[in-house]
């Protein structure tokens, strides 16, 4: 089985081709949890996949952190629903937020540590972590057992 | 519309609950706010569940209140205005509901309002400044949810003419605040510790200033705040030197997006700002400068009216009963609800 793929991430732009390779492999009912802390580029990744998964560069994504979570019809008649949980306290919460619906199409997750017992098996796990360089991160995804060797 | 018809407003968009009843010249006959602060800062923000329960628990007996020391009986109102979006949904549906079942059991008209538009319409409400303002005006609205600028060219004609890219501006002195170790609500912390620090010891960028339009982006100046509160030795005076430098990047970056605004709205009277940041008196002085420097006054409310209020609510609800635009009780809030909106209703009204 294939381990945790890490992937050095000089500037935006590596961001933006990252998730432009993982948005054709997703699915409904999939889950991209992404870990990090406050200005490592959750929401930054959020967006770029969000545009890739819309044919829409242009897409405007705002940060959902004041209304928690923000929702995109995709083209072919699917849904992503753009989570970020940093303010909530726990998974009773995360439920009020029409999380099981959402799970029927795409999830994406900022602060996922808040979804204690909700948290998906089989979810993509993107940690973020800041670089050597100004704009520079590292990326760690796990979790994607048998489907990993389709992304690096 | 009778001078001295009244309306009563609700707001409950966020975390502020609230009723005022405002008379139709603008005077208000009273006013009640109440905010969900203390039961919100142990998450650090507002939480929509924790909000729709406690505006449940408070709006009827604000409403109550309200009524009562405007001395009125429901029949004597004109009508009642409540928001319909944008904003956490359970809490709207908990203001538009009850503004409806008052409207219905009383046969009056009712107004779901779009609570951009009430921030955007303040300005007009008479008495706040000495000349009355005039459309077409330029305004800015900065709050923790919302960061953009909107040419306001008339009741229930806008058109934004930039918006943020990523972060709401409150977003970044909320966020920057807690990287700073600062408790919640952060923008009157960092706005203090400001105060000591020395904005040019630990300079920080300025996201798209010089830039065309007048678009934002916060999320990369958040990422320098966390870059230099992690290089710095963490003294309370490089806590101070951070926060002095990352309001000094804020207010220089709002000036200019203010002045390239304006430049995009000929013929605009004002430049009018709204929303909570609108409180910190360093933006305040710098969209001052930037309006100043296009002949210009800036046009900012009291700060009460500046943040989420009931009287804007009614305010709004007034304008649009002027012009006959009232809703069907069968209105649906939305959560996302731009301004831009506005106009294909009021057209068809």
């Amino acid at each position: 089985m294939p381990g945790p793929i890490t992937l050095h991430l000089p500037d935006l732009a590596a961001t933006g081709r990252l998730a432009a390779r993982l948005a054709p492999r997703l699915r409904p009912g999939d889950a991209v949890l992404l870990e990090g802390p406050l200005g490592a580029g959750k929401s930054a990744f959020a967006r770029a996949l969000l545009r890739a998964l819309a044919g829409d560069p242009g897409l405007e994504v705002p940060s959902p952190s004041f209304t928690l979570v923000q929702s995109y019809e995709l083209p072919g008649g699917w849904e992503a629903h753009h989570y970020d949980l940093y303010r909530l306290s726990g998974p009773a919460e995360v439920a009020e937020l029409g999380w099981e619906e959402a799970r029927d199409g795409l999830v994406i997750v900022e602060w996922p540590e808040r979804l204690g017992g909700l948290r998906p098996e089989g979810a993509l796990v993107v940690r973020l972590a800041y670089g050597a360089g100004e704009e520079e991160r590292v990326a760690v995804l796990s979790g994607w057992d048998g489907r990993m060797g389709e992304v690096g | 519309m009778d001078r001295d018809a009244a309306v009563l407003g609700l707001e409950s968009s966020c975390d502020e609950t609230a009723a005022a009843v405002l008379r139709a010249d603008g005077s208000i006959l009273a006013e009640a706010v109440l905010s969900q602060l203390a039961e919100h800062s142990p998450y650090g923000g507002v939480v929509p569940e924790i909000a729709a329960r406690a505006h449940l628990d408070h709006l009827p007996r604000l409403v109550a209140q309200v009524m009562a020391e405007a001395g009125l009986d429901y029949p004597r109102l004109a009508g009642v205005a409540a928001t319909a979006g944008p904003g956490l949904i359970g809490g709207l549906i908990v203001g538009s509901s009850l503004g409806k079942g008052i409207a219905l059991a009383h046969g009056l008209p009712f107004v779901a309002v779009n609570h951009l538009e009430a921030h955007a319409l303040t300005a007009t409400l008479p008495g706040l400044v000495p000349d009355p303002i005039r459309f077409p005006y330029l305004l800015m609205l900065l709050s923790g949810g919302h960061c953009q600028c909107v040419a306001v060219e008339e009741v229930g004609r806008y058109r934004r003419l930039g918006t943020t890219l990523d972060d709401a501006v409150g977003e970044a002195f909320d966020k920057s605040a807690k990287l700073l170790g600062l408790p919640w609500p952060g923008g009157p912390a960092l706005e203090r510790l400001a105060t000591r620090g020395d904005p040019a010891r630990i300079p920080l960028p300025r996201p798209l200033l010089g830039r065309a339009g007048c678009d934002f982006s916060w999320s990369g100046l958040k990422t320098a705040v966390a870059h230099a509160v992690a290089r710095s030795a963490g003294t309370g005076q490089d806590r101070a030197d951070i926060a002095a430098a990352f309001q000094a990047s804020v207010a220089a970056v709002l000036a200019d997006r203010a002045r390239h605004a304006l430049d995009m709205l000929p013929g605009a009277t004002a430049l009018v700002v709204a929303g909570g940041v609108a409180a910190n008196q360093g933006v305040r002085a710098a969209l001052a400068g930037a309006a100043a420097q296009r002949g210009l006054p800036l046009v900012a409310p009291p700060i009460r009216l500046c943040t989420d209020n009931a009287v804007m609510v009614a305010w709004a609800g007034i304008e649009r009963l002027r012009r006959g635009l009232t809703d069907e009780v069968g209105h649906a809030p939305r959560p996302r609800w731009p301004l831009e909106a506005m106009a294909a209703p009021a057209a068809a009204a």
